[in-house]
């Protein structure tokens, strides 16, 4: 190639100027204007777009929120009510950063669990699905510390527990929760550093948005029949199909998020959470936020402290090995009847684990814990592995234009489309 | 593609149920030993998804926490200028703030002194420090009451039902000394003693200052200093979401436009 | 999510192979709707920016202190006080007779900011005046019974050397125009409020 200017094709001459320099109309163009995307999509295909437009709203109101919060112990919980009461529209920024967190992460357990649906991990996404997961561990991170930061009860305590957790590493434990807070306690250094950490961690995470879409363009996307589109009959431009598709989830999904912010603000939140950080009172029942109690309920279905710390770790870091635990060579659930209810009952685990997570350490709910914490791991290590070499999967259709258009359809300037491995094309789609 | 779009339905429409099983169970505290049961729902003006805060309820409600519970409880994030919320004019509110004295300085020479309370003061506090109010109340720090609402599960029920929910303990039940029985309290002893008394309180307008009343006044009152946004959030949630439906319906339709010609 | 519906992008979906079977079944109805729409959307989004610039305006806490009421009756004659008003000082003079005359008795022609003595008080004794020197921002001296009151017996600015007479009009030095008068109202006989 060499050195020179980009050969642009953009007809408007001040974006032509600025497109032979730095070519990102031509990029924009290529990735979401003509980007061939499989035709096929359901709305689930939705929730990625969703994920990106929540981090926007999630930045930008924090960003405003960082300008009237005061990361002290002694005004954290008044400078938040300042917000609330005398900062123009602060109720409503605050209330959309609330439960914008539980909105990301309902539409980011929806999106990972359409990529374990549908296969998406699968060669040769496997490095798109760990960056997501990668995505998912920052984003925790990031929503603890966030709920610190109000100075609350539950914030202390939510923190004080969840640093405790690193106690329980062998020698250096206490030394490295020492670290942590900064003190001898969670106290003042520990709000602080966590206030910096929360800013800086948002902007961290765009960087692997950008990585985990930059593989998805490499690869292209899976679609539900989990096939590879072969010619263009099985692809549409992104634009304007998909923007308009994704436009409706949006609207959708701005709709329900209105709803929670205008009607039920703190119907998902803790009212303790209410009561300013008290370091000589522990509430009677301490809860995570309800996104992360699956694994707290993992956590507590140990009896052992080390054990159970690791177990809650892996069965997060798990997620990582998927695409090798799955030995199918089928990506999508459709195909595989057996392996679907399996993947149902593991979702239904991870119902049951956010349930008993929020009823206090005892029986029966220990044991029920227990046992979705068992069948959550059986799943992944047993059931998979096994699954993909055991199960007969449906004949695949040959290709996505076939399944979707018929036969028929399909046969005029749909190009020769060599026989696979499958049978015969799936009449349904 | 109709089979296709009924599994998503149906996928959907079962994550949607799961969802909001967990999320009832969750949002419901646990009932651990010790605990009172959930207050009786009680109805308020601001009740629903579209009520608003009864004024006069408001401005007796203050009476009541000014002449009764501010005795012990602070309400450190409100104003005196918030009170023009709750329908009192300028003027009221001025008369009014001036019979608080507050600490102000310190001055030329160094001092603080005392001056009557303006419209931008905060609340005065019965009490300097948290110390000073255990001092003062037999050891029970009484909370400060701008968020209790908030801070209480089914905060106005709750509080309606403890401050009508004094009785004498039932036969058998071990008290503590100094300690009041309390249907609706967890554990049902309570440091604060029953203080609303029927004809407690002389209302302006007057209505009858019963104990029911009181409480519900003071309840309502209470809810607004908690959550002063209420109003406005709700109103300017109708209009928002008339908004999206709108949009919604545009979109989906030009969806519908585009995707026409396109078998899918 | 706006980019997404804007109407020029309507173009690219004509090039597209599934468009050249069956023709759109009317293409200026299709460009209403997607108008209508990106219509809507940019209404929509140009709401959502809203609250973020309002939340950049004063706070209601901040607007709440945006008056100050100052008592008068401590301050005896020939005595000043200095009052914190939107975070400046406000110079409160209890002006002697002799003072006052000395303000009325000179000539608008010698004065740089021509402004009667009477169309900056609103009771003869009182002056209030917001103490920032409007050459660069500096707090005069002259408040203080030690304070240097510069060549006129009112305020002089150490910063750059600007001297202002009794009724605060500026006389000697690089200060453009007279210290500025703020808006305020006798409350009673021996209180103000500012602002």
């Amino acid at each position: 190639m060499g050195m020179g200017l980009h050969n642009s094709e953009v007809k408007n001459p001040v974006l032509r100027w600025v497109d032979q320099r730095l070519p990102v109309v031509t990029m924009i163009q290529k990735e979401y204007g003509t980007f061939p995307t499989p035709r096929n999509f359901n709305y689930f295909w939705n929730f990625g777009a969703l994920a990106m437009i929540n981090l926007a709203i999630m930045i930008a109101t924090g960003v405003f929120l960082a300008m009237n919060y005061t990361p002290h112990t002694a005004m954290a919980f008044d400078s938040v009510e300042r917000i609330m009461r005398d900062v123009n529209y602060g109720w409503l920024i605050r209330y959309v950063h609330m439960n914008g967190a539980s909105m990301f992460f309902i539409v980011v357990y929806i999106h990972i669990y359409r990529g374990m649906y549908y296969g998406s991990y699968k060669t040769p996404r496997e490095l798109l699905w760990m960056l997501g997961v990668v995505i998912f561990l920052l984003m925790m991170a990031t929503a603890f510390m966030g709920y610190v930061l109000p100075w609350g009860q539950m914030s202390f305590w939510g923190a004080t527990v969840i640093t405790n957790l690193f106690s329980a590493v062998p020698l250096i434990g206490p030394e490295i929760v020492t670290w942590l807070w900064g003190g001898f306690s969670v106290d003042n250094p520990t709000l602080n550093r966590f206030f910096s950490l929360h800013y800086l961690l948002p902007f961290v995470i765009t960087g692997v948005v950008f990585l985990h879409v930059a593989a998805l363009h490499v690869t292209g996307s899976n679609n539900p029949l989990g096939i590879e589109p072969k010619d263009k009959q099985d692809t549409l431009p992104f634009h304007p199909y998909y923007t308009i598709k994704d436009s409706v989830g949006i609207v959708a999904y701005l709709a329900v998020f209105a709803f929670l912010v205008f009607f039920m603000p703190n119907y998902l939140g803790h009212p303790d959470n209410y009561i300013p950080a008290n370091p000589l009172s522990t509430p009677a029942h301490i809860v995570p936020e309800w996104y992360f109690l699956p694994f707290y309920a993992i956590l507590r279905a140990v009896p052992d402290k080390l054990g159970g710390v690791v177990l809650m770790f892996a069965s997060i870091l798990v997620w990582f090995a998927l695409p090798w635990l799955d030995t199918s060579k089928v990506r999508s659930m459709r195909f595989r009847p057996i392996a679907r209810i399996f993947l149902f009952l593991w979702v239904i685990s991870f119902f049951v684990l956010m349930y008993v997570g929020a009823r206090p350490a005892e029986q029966p709910y220990v044991f029920i814990g227990q046992l979705a914490t068992a069948y959550y791991f059986l799943w992944f290590l047993v059931l998979l592995p096994l699954l993909g070499r055991l199960e007969k999967p449906l004949p695949l259709p040959e290709s996505i234009s076939r399944a979707v258009l018929g036969a028929r359809a399909a046969l005029p300037g749909g190009g020769p489309v060599p026989a696979g491995a499958a049978a015969k094309p799936m009449d349904k789609a | 593609m109709r089979s296709k779009g009924l599994t998503t339905m149906r996928i959907l429409k079962a994550l949607a149920v799961a969802a909001t099983v967990t999320l009832g169970g969750l949002t419901s505290p646990a009932l651990a030993a010790g605990e009172a049961p959930p207050p009786p729902d009680t109805r308020f003006s601001f009740d629903g998804f579209f009520g608003t805060f009864d004024r006069g309820s408001l401005q007796r409600g203050f009476q009541v926490y000014k002449e009764v519970c501010s005795a012990c409880h602070a309400m450190r994030q409100l104003s005196y200028r918030n009170l023009l919320d709750i329908g009192l004019t300028e003027e009221q509110v001025r008369a009014l703030a001036a019979q608080f004295t507050v600490t102000d300085g310190p001055n030329d020479e160094g001092n603080m002194f005392e001056r009557p309370a303006r419209l931008s003061d905060r609340f005065r506090r019965p009490f300097a420090n948290e110390q000073a109010a255990r001092a003062a109340n037999n050891g029970a720090y009484p909370p400060d009451l701008s968020v209790m609402v908030k801070a209480r599960p089914n905060g106005a029920d709750y509080l309606y039902a403890l401050l009508t929910g004094y009785k004498d303990p039932p036969a058998g039940f071990q008290m503590q000394d100094g300690m009041n029985y309390n249907e609706w309290f967890p554990g049902h002893q309570i440091a604060m003693p029953n203080v609303l008394n029927d004809g407690q309180v002389d209302f302006a307008d007057g209505t009858q200052a019963t104990v029911s009343q009181m409480a519900r006044d003071v309840t309502t009152f209470l809810a607004w200093a908690a959550e002063p946004e209420l109003e406005t959030r709700r109103q300017m949630g109708v209009k928002i979401l008339i908004f999206l439906a709108i949009l919604g319906g545009l979109v989906y339709a030009t969806k519908r436009k585009v995707w026409a010609d396109v078998k899918h | 999510m706006v980019e997404a519906l804007a109407p020029g992008g309507g173009k690219h979906s004509v090039t597209h192979e599934d468009a050249a079977g069956g023709h759109p079944s009317d293409p200026t109805k299709r460009d209403f709707l997607k108008l209508t729409t990106a219509a809507f959307a940019a209404v929509g989004a140009a709401g959502l920016a809203w609250p973020f610039v309002g939340s950049l305006a004063p706070s209601k806490d901040v607007l709440a202190l945006a008056s100050t009421e100052v008592d008068l009756s401590p301050i005896q004659e020939g005595q000043a006080v200095t009052v914190m008003w939107r975070g400046k000082p406000v110079f409160v003079r209890n002006r002697s007779a002799e003072e006052v005359r000395e303000a009325r008795s000179v000539p608008m022609s010698e004065l740089k900011d021509p402004a009667t003595d009477q169309s900056r008080v609103q009771r003869d004794n009182w002056l209030v005046v917001v103490g920032v020197c409007t050459h660069l921002g500096c707090v005069p001296l002259g408040q203080k019974p030690t304070d240097a009151k510069g060549d006129y017996n009112g305020w002089f600015c150490p910063c750059h050397g600007s001297h202002y007479d009794t009724s605060a009009r500026i006389r000697k030095g690089p200060a453009p125009t007279n210290l500025v008068v703020p808006e305020y109202t006798f409350t009673s006989n021996t209180a103000i409020r500012i602002g």
